[in-house]
């Protein structure tokens, strides 16, 4: 395992200027994350065009790997509808829990996450902003990691 | 049994110096290359790891003396029995305890304060009673004590901490009053290593009638713990802190306080008869024990404390106090380092930040490089709220850690700087 699997280029990049960073206001729909086990919490804020995320925001403090996904996740989300976003978060559910998952092209420069799957203990890091994104899309409030599926 | 008085370190002990590398050779884990690096165990404040002579008392238990216990005339039975209690004798004379009559097995720390806490606190108390903490505590010396809060109405009070992470005494005096009815605290804390000035804080308490139960986890690896010379009513410790198996800890309680307390689980072990409408109880400690006890993790612990008192608790305390101040000095000098918590007096534990680098990620960082770190809140969660961190990365230093092993979290502080740079 090398550690420049882990923090790639891209991923320090996002910890270090997070895209995105902020919250809109006023939002079509809003959700908490929060990673007990860490202290990490997440906010996302969306505003919608109909089925489509018009625009995404998201606040919060973390660790690199789940700054930067959370970061990657609202540039790669934006324009696109619910039945998209549920299929790019498979995708992106694969890549950081399959150890044989081919990082297809759909992914984008999310593709940049595959080495978190190589750290079982981090990949609630990765998916926390993820399952947010979820809770927001559908009817707002809290996720935490534990009890949820990573 | 009578207490025997304790046994004084032979000369010749005290003057070895102290030999880390030859101890670490006795903890056969410590052999383990991580990540194709030699493992620096530093984590030794949530679990220890256990020396050659726990993992063959153990073995030996199992393979030559195991049946339960206290029931067969057998000579397996007999043979088991044997073991236990006299286990239960060896952590008598560890603690100088007046009697092995106060020394009751149970799965850990957090199983210790609970029992306390149900059988002593909850049919007890009431509206208007307080039972006093520290804000240092670990969450074991919390949720139990909220849970008695929710049960009875009476309150929780929580004696404040500087910004060095040390009690403030003056305002746990403050806090001590006519309606205190326990002092629950750490000897010492598990997040920061503050050392507490507990034997000055259960005088007071013990002045005003108030009884006192220490959570001595993080205490008994590191230094000699003597319930007769602190004077408290409740200690609680884990053996796996303490270079034993997990599973098996110990409440000492005073005798008075013990026999006058309800049992707290009930079943076989703990019974003198039973019928269809009464049972009656065993004497202590046996009316706290239902159930087959962890026998084999009794026996780990009294060869875990045998080894301990071997290499003498007080040449580990100041093998640990060296390390601890020469990985200060050093980790104290890496730019964006802040050390929490810089209590005077500390034990083998630095728990620190790094500026612009999550815990976890250093903590993995660190893990490439072999080196075990425990990240995250500690369990100690009022902690960290306190000092505004969401977690932090912590050092802790055991018997077997060296000098090599401090110049290793060191550079591998350094190679996380370089990863983020």
């Amino acid at each position: 395992m090398e550690l420049k699997d882990l923090y790639r280029d891209v991923i320090l990049d996002h910890n270090r200027r997070p895209r995105n960073f902020g919250t809109l206001s006023p939002a079509d729909a809003s959700a908490e994350g929060h990673n007990p086990l860490c202290g990490d919490r997440l906010t996302l804020s969306v505003r919608l065009a109909g089925d489509r995320i018009e625009d995404i925001r998201f606040e919060g403090k973390g660790c690199a790997i789940s700054t930067a996904s959370a970061s990657l996740m609202t540039e790669a989300v934006k324009g696109k509808d619910r039945a998209a976003i549920r299929r790019l978060f498979e995708s992106v559910h694969d890549l950081l829990t399959r150890p044989d998952a081919p990082a297809g092209s759909e992914l984008g420069k999310l593709a940049a996450l595959s080495g978190v799957r190589e750290y079982p203990a981090r990949v609630k890091c990765a998916s926390l902003c993820w399952h947010t994104l979820n809770a927001a899309l559908e009817k707002g409030g809290t996720v935490s990691t534990e009890g949820a599926e990573s | 049994m009578n207490a025997s008085p304790r046994t004084a370190p032979t000369p010749a002990a005290a003057a070895r110096p102290y030999d880390a590398e030859r101890v670490r050779r006795d903890f056969p884990i410590l052999t383990r290359t991580i990540n194709g690096r030699p493992l620096t165990y530093l984590d030794s404040a949530a679990s220890s790891q256990r020396p050659e002579a726990v993992l063959r008392a153990m073995n030996d238990y199992e393979t030559h003396s195991h049946s339960n216990v206290h029931r067969g005339v057998h000579t397996l039975s007999q043979d088991a029995t044997a073991a236990f209690e006299g286990a239960r004798e060896r952590v008598r004379r560890f603690l100088n305890a007046h009697s092995t009559r106060e020394i009751v097995f149970v799965r850990g720390t957090t199983e210790a304060i609970n029992l306390v806490a149900q059988s002593y606190a909850r049919p007890r108390f009431g509206p208007g009673d307080e039972i006093l903490i520290t804000a240092l505590e670990h969450h074991a010396n919390i949720v139990p004590w909220l849970m008695v809060c929710e049960q009875t109405g009476c309150s929780l009070v929580v004696a404040p901490i500087d910004e060095h992470g040390e009690v403030i005494f003056e305002e746990y005096l403050a806090r001590l009053s006519a309606r205190t009815r326990l002092v629950a605290m750490a000897q010492v804390s598990n997040a920061l290593g503050t050392v507490l000035p507990v034997q000055k804080m259960i005088a007071a308490a013990r002045a005003r009638g108030v009884p006192v139960l220490l959570d001595a986890a993080q205490a008994v690896p590191h230094q000699p713990v003597d319930v007769r010379a602190l004077d408290c009513d409740f200690l609680a410790f884990s053996g796996h802190k303490l270079y034993g198996p997990t599973g098996i800890g110990v409440l000492y309680g005073r005798e008075a306080l013990l026999a006058s307390m309800p049992p707290w689980q009930g079943g076989g072990d703990m019974i003198l008869t039973v019928s269809f409408e009464r049972a009656t109880y065993n004497e202590l400690p046996w009316k706290f024990e239902a159930g087959t006890p962890n026998m084999v993790g009794a026996v780990g612990l009294a060869a875990a404390i045998d080894y301990l008192e071997g290499l003498g608790i007080e040449a580990v305390g100041a093998h640990e106090h060296a390390l601890l101040q020469s990985a200060t000095r050093q980790l104290e000098e890496i730019p964006g380092l802040t050390i929490i918590g810089t209590a005077a007096e500390k034990a083998a534990v630095i728990s620190f930040t790094l500026e612009g680098i999550h815990p976890h990620d250093l903590g993995t960082i660190l893990d490439a490089e072999g080196v075990a770190v425990r990240t995250g809140h500690h369990c100690a969660m009022p902690v960290m709220e306190f000092f505004r961190v969401p977690a932090t990365a912590r050092a802790s230093f055991a018997c077997y850690n060296t000098r090599e092993d401090v110049t290793r979290l060191v550079a591998a502080v350094q190679r996380a700087r370089e990863v983020f740079a």
